[in-house]
């Protein structure tokens, strides 16, 4: 049976076969610890994270490839910037469609008296500017924005509520965990002061890969690093360094996950303006009309097909959500990812909780025969839910 | 011909300049730094005089603070 693989919100797969192809050369000829003495081997694993942080800074529009600071996954990076960031007594506002990786640490924060409330928002998610300023308050210290939400793929308006949370002095966090790869993203633009990426999703690279671009107006000097140690650099001391990269970078990095998402990200750069690429969005839109026609099936998405991202999910009457995606993966061989994903705020704002949702991710390399697939076996699911159980 | 190296604070710093550097066509490489210049387990970016003007001048023009530039005994 083959695989049709539709959880690319966990994960993207497959990769290119770049990706894999640049991780085997980075093990095999670039062997060495960046920054960590002066053999040919530790300065071509250097120049490999430099040209990274080049392909980085130039793929978010930013010109500084010092301000990209690498992590393991965006959850560290969030973690980094509100651990790093707020301080006793301040307040955040979130959207409502924050993952756990937002909430958690504001969670843990909260013990130091930091507080958050949500944002309000349209039915499905979206933040409506026009009611952002009178939720702040005087305490509010930072903005908290799923980019592109990982239950229903509703896209913020990022610029409008920069604009908003700037005229307050207030910098706003994107977390592009989903969009990262898959909606351009130009940090100045969007208004951006920290954004979050992963690169084992929309970027194509591996596990174990992420980051932050620091806005051009962001003092790093006001954050805290999450962890201390070793950089290679000021090495008579024991006091972390205080400049870009290494602040916030101690410890040996993933030179060969980095590489890969390197290639990733190249990947994307070289396809964007191919017409299988961009027809992905025709055929993801085409995918979710059809869903959303089926009878008992009820889809989590975007009210206003513009704000949709590759992301959706669905439930369907009369049947349980394990069971619908169990069926899909044995019978069908189709991989969806069933439950909370990681985001029970959300699915408590879309009235999704506890049972969650069975969600459905598409990347540039789902085909329509996939699409097809996937509408066939739901509408079967829809159509016996009596006798499939 | 008098020989210098640039010294930064971080191995990061200095694989960006040579790259710069490069790309205005000056000499120059990678190298591991001297013993008696830093403690520092990185590297540093060495060039000879004819270079020297275009480093100073770069050297302005960049987002964060080098160490400093070196002339080697010959």
């Amino acid at each position: 049976m083959t695989v049709i693989y539709m959880d690319n919100a966990a994960t993207s797969w497959p990769k290119p076969a770049e990706v894999s192809a640049a991780m085997i050369k980075t093990m095999e000829e670039a062997g060495g610890n960046a920054g960590r003495g002066g053999h040919r081997f530790a300065v071509a694993a250097g120049e490999i994270l430099y040209q990274v942080r080049e392909t980085v800074a130039a793929f978010f529009g930013s010109d500084d490839p010092f301000r990209v600071t690498f992590t393991a996954n965006a959850t560290e990076s969030i973690n980094l910037i509100l651990k790093g960031y707020l301080k006793q007594g301040d307040h955040v506002l979130v959207s409502p469609l924050e993952h756990n990786a937002v909430m958690r640490p504001l969670q843990f924060l909260s013990q130091q008296n930091i507080q958050w409330s949500v944002l309000p928002a349209g039915k499905d998610g979206r933040i409506n500017p026009d009611l952002i300023e009178p939720t702040i308050r005087q305490n509010t210290r930072l903005f908290v924005i799923c980019h592109e939400s990982n239950v229903n793929g509703v896209i913020q308006p990022l610029h409008e509520i920069s604009e908003i949370a700037h005229s307050y002095q207030i910098p706003v966090l994107a977390d592009c965990s989903q969009s990262a790869g898959s909606i351009p993203i130009a940090i100045d633009s969007e208004g951006i002061d920290f954004l979050a990426f992963t690169g084992h999703k929309s970027l194509l690279g591996p596990v174990g890969t992420g980051g932050i671009v620091w806005g051009n107006h962001v003092d790093v000097n006001q954050i805290f690093p999450l962890k201390q140690g070793g950089t290679g650099s000021a090495s008579d001391r024991y006091v972390q360094p205080d400049f870009l990269p290494d602040k916030f970078e101690s410890g040996t990095l993933n030179t060969v996950g980095l590489a890969g998402l390197k290639a990733g990200i190249d990947w994307i750069n070289r396809n964007q303006q191919n017409q299988v690429y961009l027809k992905k969005g025709e055929l993801f839109r085409e995918f979710l009309n059809e869903i959303r026609s089926i009878r008992r099936v009820h889809v989590f998405c975007a009210e206003k097909i513009e704000n949709q991202g590759f992301v959706f999910s669905l439930t369907i009457d009369g049947i349980d959500n394990g069971f619908a995606a169990q069926w899909l993966d044995e019978e069908k061989g189709i991989l969806s990812r069933v439950g909370l994903h990681c985001a029970p705020l959300a699915h408590r704002f879309l009235h999704s909780f506890p049972a969650g949702t069975i969600r459905f991710a598409a990347s540039p390399f789902t085909t329509s025969q996939d699409f097809e697939a996937c509408i066939e076996a739901v509408k079967i699911l829809a159509e016996n839910t009596t006798t499939l159980h | 011909m008098k020989e210098f190296v640039l010294l930064v604070y971080t191995s990061s710093h200095a694989i960006g300049i040579e790259k710069k550097l490069k790309n205005l066509g000056v000499p120059c490489k990678l190298s591991s730094i001297p013993r008696n210049l830093s403690s520092d387990c990185g590297i540093c970016v060495r060039f000879d005089e004819t270079g020297l003007k275009t480093v100073e001048d770069l050297v302005k023009t960049l987002p964060f603070d080098i160490q400093e530039i070196v002339a080697l005994e010959s």
